[in-house]
């Protein structure tokens, strides 16, 4: 295929049948297709009957609609939605292991609080952090925990939703927000 | 009412108006053979391997046009079955294959003849289903066969554990299929019809490319109207043979690697390229940047992924190729109303005579011998005999090509041949569904040495079943389009493609209970093929032909349609070949 345009990191939306089989369906096409993903995240939606991935992929505009199409294709998906060019906003979850010997933990601290990280385990010798955000910002908070010591490194893969008060993936039935406070899914943390 | 999954399977065959199963048993689908015992108006046909029973389910749907069914045991029979399935997978061609499976509660212990079958298929199938609850056994397969022969059709697998044939479950027979998740695309969009039109009446050097979607859409009477309405050339794929009778004035034979000059040629300088169910597939459209250069290109499919997917086109249309075609004919009269511009009607004379003038001075030919069979002549004789009526089935090779080329196809539904997967050993299963779908009709057989030997234990269900299917072997001893490529791009380097007069192919026959013929001379090839249709058993009729023989016209891969070699290669060819990056 002639080349259109740039490769470009995009992020697509997949609604799926939750049925077993399907991850590998989808995973089976890419691997099948040669294209590559960058990250993935499964998760089950309001309606249980129905997942939603979050697909990282790079390429240029053709290979991109060939991916929705390609996804599109596959029996159980029901709906494809390319959230690049929307307003949207992306999210990823990331736990680091990192080096806290006495002399640094007080920068640890500060750093995480920069970054509205938290500390979820301590022991003498180590914090586990937990940071959210886009991508930008959690390499910016590893780069800076990196001359530390980071120990071990563990990422979600990024989810996004689209920005605004209309659904573009599925109308969910009473569209009542949920208050922060009482969903333990949400994290606090603010645009 | 309760009854055995088994007998819910062949209940729902039942409604589902299948009529014919190929298949083989084994352990874990016996209680599906044991339900079969007593179970009426369905005919099983016993093969000899499981390959042949997916090939000859494809032959049974793209004759009828129906679901083509085919059954084997888990395991070994599952992955024996692989091959026909993305045969079937790459051709769309609908059909539902059921595998047995271990019982559920030892999936994934490694039991006897286990598989992940599901996994190994999911690749190569429309769609897949494990039943894991008797009670979807019903909807399970009413979807899998909605699946199978709706949108773009291909094959669905459906696993069937042995413990779910056994217990015993109600019968759930939905009446309507609903999905939330597949819903094809049926009617072409309005306004791209339109722009459809208008370019193909303003075309001053128009073609028509046309493929199996044709074929499966039973669009070939529209798009004759079509063609004749605006006197377009057209030129067909291998799957889209039959499409359009290829006596007809406007008919430019197949295109492609081996194609005729006149379609490629046609098709690099046409402006208005109309592609009706066809996927431009390499083999067809050679280097993608030197395809149709100047031509605004229509694309009229039902799978939304084969438009833009080789080759960017300007008028994508996604549906189902009658239903759009009869919108464009609409459309197109409409636009024709309106006296079209004098320099409309020169460029369109000027074009005809072109094509005229490319047909006159490049057909398809071979050099005549008195002394040893040409191959292609055996194909004239065989489409002379059968006036065109016959169902004509091929392996895979050289036999193929000179078949497409040679064989002058009038009718849709009566061509059958591993396009997409070139699948050698197709032939002989496949004739034998196409034979067993239409009792009484002439079903021939065009295979090669090699290509029939990879599924010639099927001439034993030929003679057990009654299915009286014509072999004509193109016998070249050797892998003949292996030869052609070692010869012409190789170097005559020939590498493992004797094929020494092994076995004696009228004794086999014999030895299956078949009746043998043989031809080694241009003269007894008539007299032979006229014994062989009239011979009411399975024939094999051998035909020895001159081994250096070649295909042409060739594209050699990677080159340019316009690269045509016409003739067999001079020393100049072979070394441009042998400078080539990709080696063709």
């Amino acid at each position: 295929m002639q080349n259109g345009s740039e490769p470009r990191k995009h992020m697509i939306a997949v609604l799926v049948e939750n049925k077993f089989g399907v991850l590998s369906r989808v995973a089976g096409l890419f691997s099948a297709r040669g294209y590559n993903i960058e990250s993935l995240s499964v998760g089950e939606t309001l309606d249980p009957t129905v997942s939603r991935m979050t697909l990282v992929v790079r390429g240029d505009e053709f290979v991109i609609e060939q991916v929705t199409k390609q996804l599109h294709k596959l029996i159980d998906v029901i709906k494809v939605t390319d959230l690049t060019d929307e307003g949207h906003v992306e999210r990823e979850l990331v736990l680091i292991r990192v080096n806290a010997e006495p002399a640094n933990r007080a920068e640890i601290l500060r750093t995480a609080d920069i970054f509205r990280a938290r500390v979820v385990d301590v022991t003498p010798v180590s914090f586990v952090l937990e940071a959210t955000g886009d991508e930008g910002k959690l390499e910016a908070l590893i780069e800076l925990l990196r001359p530390i010591g980071i120990q071990e490194l563990v990422r979600t893969g990024k989810v996004a939703i689209a920005r605004g008060p209309k659904t573009r993936v599925r109308r969910v039935e009473t569209p009542r927000k949920p208050r922060v406070a009482d969903d333990p899914k949400v994290v606090g943390f603010a645009d | 009412m309760k009854m055995p999954g088994a007998r819910i399977v062949l209940e729902c065959l039942k409604r589902q108006g299948v009529d014919l199963v190929f298949g083989l048993p084994g352990g874990a689908v016996l209680p599906i053979y044991d339900a079969l015992y007593d179970f009426e108006g369905l005919r099983h046909i016993l093969v000899r391997q499981e390959a042949a029973a997916g090939h000859a389910a494809e032959g049974y749907a793209r004759t009828t046009g129906k679901v083509g069914v085919c059954l084997v045991t888990s395991g070994p029979a599952a992955t024996n079955l692989v091959t026909a399935l993305q045969d079937a997978m790459m051709d769309s061609i609908p059909i539902v294959a059921f595998t047995g499976q271990v019982p559920t509660h030892l999936i994934g212990n490694d039991a006897f003849q286990e598989a992940d079958n599901v996994g190994i298929t999911r690749p190569c199938t429309k769609h897949n289903f494990l039943v894991k609850d008797g009670n979807d056994l019903g909807p399970i397969i009413r979807e899998a066969f909605h699946i199978a022969s709706t949108g773009r059709p291909g094959p669905v697998h459906v696993d069937l554990p042995k413990d779910i044939l056994v217990k015993e479950w109600e019968l759930v027979w939905p009446e309507h299929v609903q999905m939330r998740s597949y819903n094809p695309n049926y009617e072409g969009h309005p306004g791209q019809v339109k722009r459809a039109a208008k370019l193909l009446a303003r075309a001053k050097k128009p073609v028509l490319y046309v493929g199996g979607g044709v074929i499966s859409a039973d669009a070939s009477a529209e798009l004759r109207q079509l063609a004749e309405l605006g006197q377009f050339p057209l030129t067909q794929t291998l799957m889209g043979l039959g499409a359009f009778p290829m006596d007809h004035p406007l008919s430019l034979d197949m295109l492609g690697m081996h194609g005729s000059y006149y379609a490629n040629m046609a098709v690099h300088n046409s402006d208005v390229l109309v592609a009706v169910g066809a996927r431009f597939d390499d083999r067809v459209t050679g280097k993608v940047d030197a395809f149709a250069p100047h031509a605004e290109i229509v694309h009229i499919d039902i799978d939304p992924s084969s438009i833009s997917k080789n080759i960017k086109v300007g008028v994508p249309i996604v549906g189902d190729c009658r239903r759009v075609l009869v919108k464009l004919l609409d459309a197109l009269r409409e636009e024709l109303k309106d006296e079209p511009a004098p320099a409309v009607r020169e460029g369109r004379r000027q074009w005809a005579a072109q094509i005229a003038q490319w047909k006159h001075d490049f057909p398809f030919q071979y050099e005549w011998s008195d002394d040893v069979v040409k191959p292609q002549y055996v194909i004239q004789e065989i489409s002379n005999a059968t006036g065109g009526e016959a169902f004509i089935v091929t392996g895979v090779g050289q036999h193929q090509m000179w078949a497409a080329q040679y064989y002058k196809f009038k009718h849709p539904r009566m061509w059958c041949t591993s396009g997409g997967l070139g699948t050698m050993g197709y032939g002989l299963p496949t004739a034998m569904g196409v034979q067993a779908a239409n009792p009484g009709k002439l079903v021939i057989n065009i295979d090669g040495d090699g290509s029939f030997q990879m599924n010639s234990q099927e001439l034993a269900t030929c003679f057990t079943e009654g299915l009286p299917v014509k072999t004509v072997i193109i016998n070249n001893g050797g892998h003949g389009m292996v030869r052609q490529w070692q010869r012409i791009i190789y170097k005559e380097r020939y590498s493992a493609i004797d094929l020494p007069q092994i076995p004696d192919w009228v004794r086999l026959a014999e030895a299956y209970g078949c009746v043998g013929l043989r031809v080694t001379k241009p003269s007894e090839l008539v007299p032979a093929i006229e014994k062989m249709i009239a011979t009411p058993a399975p024939v094999i009729l051998d035909v020895c032909v001159d081994k250096d023989e070649c295909v042409f016209p060739m594209v050699p891969a990677g080159g340019a349609n316009t690269d045509m070699i016409l003739a067999p290669p001079t020393r100049e060819v072979r070394d441009k070949a042998s400078k080539s990056q990709t080696g063709f």
